[in-house]
């Protein structure tokens, strides 16, 4: 038997190959504040997935359309270190689309409220900047992205600013940080064959027609969505994933706040 | 998806140009516009222009890239330079990057890739007049041109966005509504299939108005459709 079908055989079961319900996901670890030097950082293991992210602030004049807002940023670089499929060079359209999509994640649940960035407005404002570096790829990168990302925001502190040349003073930490307004929960959704799967492992995602990822705030709308895979998935698909990633993103959003 | 318009976007019911929410803009669609390339198309939605060229099948460059089974697509969308208010850079961009590759798995998932083994279809879709809507709009495009080529295909690829503004859920959004819009909802359909062939979002939707917006989409892709047909029965006559 192909490796596919024994999948398919196992997923009409409800089982996969690790032993997980098709609604199951991995376990999930969490550690904050582990790189120094950041002004906030988290790693997050979903399964045998690493991921690290880390917060820099910045300067910078603020946008001529959003003169009291500060900036913000998500990269995703899939490092060749993290799975042999990733190789070093400009940016894939993968590690571009994930970052995007984390991006908008975090961007349009309004979780940081952007005027908190602003120094003095039209002149000068905080840059947030969010770096997120797997660094063992098995699997949905995209929930474990957010998770990151979201913490490493949540522990940022501010560096001291000087008052005369507005310089940043990197080496040092203010106690002010960013209030998260509510938390977004990106579940990802894989289609095999007629099955829905949440928290596709590298395995899976290497046989998936599709997938899907879909972000929900604290009351249950959706913040965030994107398709992926060159499969199409039927309407009554779309619909279950939605509902899948209502009850799933809320379990995560209870671990995550359970996070100091 | 920020600030709020001066004036407001829906009065009575009626949208700035007179839609209903439900209502599409005025689409126009034909095929066979670029004499030298195997297939291509232009599509409209209101003052969103997009035109679509197909060249292929073609042996695969780089050569790596080839599927012995099947063929790959070499999807590239461009807006190009003079099609916003502020000139945009020429060349690629992350956002026009991320929007190829949506592109060409919406239009994988109907195109039978496996009939055209260690084959490459370069397929350029550009956008020439912006006005909200381009992804979708370039998706039409593509999908006609593929077709116009000879493609063999499962369905037509149908695209519109929904989206919401001032609380009220809108279909084919223009550039003011997408402006001081509050969510976005670009999908692409193959009608005859009832599949889902791209889903993005952003923004902020409750269920019932994701349900809203897909029934708006799932709805008006028919239409899309006939109008897809009848570019290509027009070319045939």
């Amino acid at each position: 038997m192909s490796e596919n079908n024994y999948l398919n055989e196992l997923m009409k079961n409800n089982y996969r190959d690790d032993g997980r319900k098709l609604d199951e996901y991995r376990e999930i670890e969490i550690e904050t504040n582990i790189v120094g030097q950041a002004n906030g950082s988290a790693r997050v293991k979903i399964g045998k997935t690493e991921v690290i992210a880390g917060v820099k602030f910045g300067t910078g004049t603020p946008y001529p359309d959003t003169p009291n807002e500060g900036m913000f940023m998500v990269n995703m670089e899939l490092h060749p270190m993290a799975n042999p499929d990733y190789s070093h060079g400009p940016p894939s359209p993968e590690a571009i689309e994930i970052s995007r999509v984390i991006d908008r994640a975090i961007r349009e649940s309004k979780t940081v409220n952007f005027e908190d960035l602003c120094i003095r407005e039209g002149e000068l404002a905080w840059s947030l900047s969010v770096d997120i570096y797997p660094i063992n790829a098995d699997g949905n990168l995209f929930d474990a992205g957010v998770i990151a990302a979201l913490l490493a925001i949540k522990n940022a502190k501010f560096p001291e600013i000087e008052a005369e040349t507005d310089k940043v003073l990197h080496d040092t930490r203010t106690d002010k940080g960013l209030t998260l307004q509510n938390i977004p929960a990106m579940v990802t959704i894989a289609k095999i064959g007629d099955n829905l799967i949440v928290d596709p492992s590298y395995d899976e995602e290497k046989i998936m027609d599709a997938r899907i990822h879909i972000a929900t705030i604290d009351n249950g709308n959706i913040c965030a969505m994107q398709k992926g895979g060159s499969k199409s998935m039927k309407i009554e698909e779309l619909k279950n994933a939605i509902e899948l990633s209502g009850s799933k993103g809320n379990e995560l959003r209870k671990l995550i706040k359970s996070i100091k | 998806m920020a600030g709020k318009s001066s004036e407001p976007l829906i009065v009575k019911g009626k949208r700035l140009d007179g839609r209903k929410p439900s209502e599409l803009r005025k689409i126009t669609a034909e095929v066979g516009v670029i004499e030298k390339a195997v297939g291509s198309a232009r599509f409209t939605m209101g003052e969103t222009v997009a035109v679509a060229s197909v060249y292929g099948p073609m042996e695969v460059h780089p050569r790596h890239k080839e599927k012995s089974d099947r063929a790959i697509l070499k999807v590239n969308y461009a807006m190009l330079p003079f099609s916003t208010s502020d000139r945009c850079r020429p060349g690629p961009s992350r956002r026009s990057k991320e929007i190829s590759k949506v592109i060409s798995e919406a239009l994988e998932a109907s195109i039978l890739l496996e009939k055209y083994p260690a084959r490459m279809f370069e397929i350029d879709v550009v956008i020439l007049n912006a006005n909200a809507g381009t992804r979708t709009a370039a998706i039409n495009a593509a999908s006609l041109a593929c077709a116009d080529a000879g493609i063999e295909m499962r369905d037509l690829v149908c695209s519109v966005a929904a989206g919401k503004a001032e609380d009220t859920v809108l279909l084919d959004l223009f550039q003011p509504e997408d402006n001081y819009g509050q969510a976005d909802l670009p999908m692409a359909v193959l009608p005859n299939l009832g599949e889902i062939s791209l889903v993005q979002m952003d923004g902020d939707l409750s269920i019932k108005e994701f349900n809203e917006g897909f029934d708006m989409i799932l709805e008006s892709a028919k239409e899309i459709y006939e109008i897809q047909k009848n570019a290509l029965m027009e070319k045939q006559k």
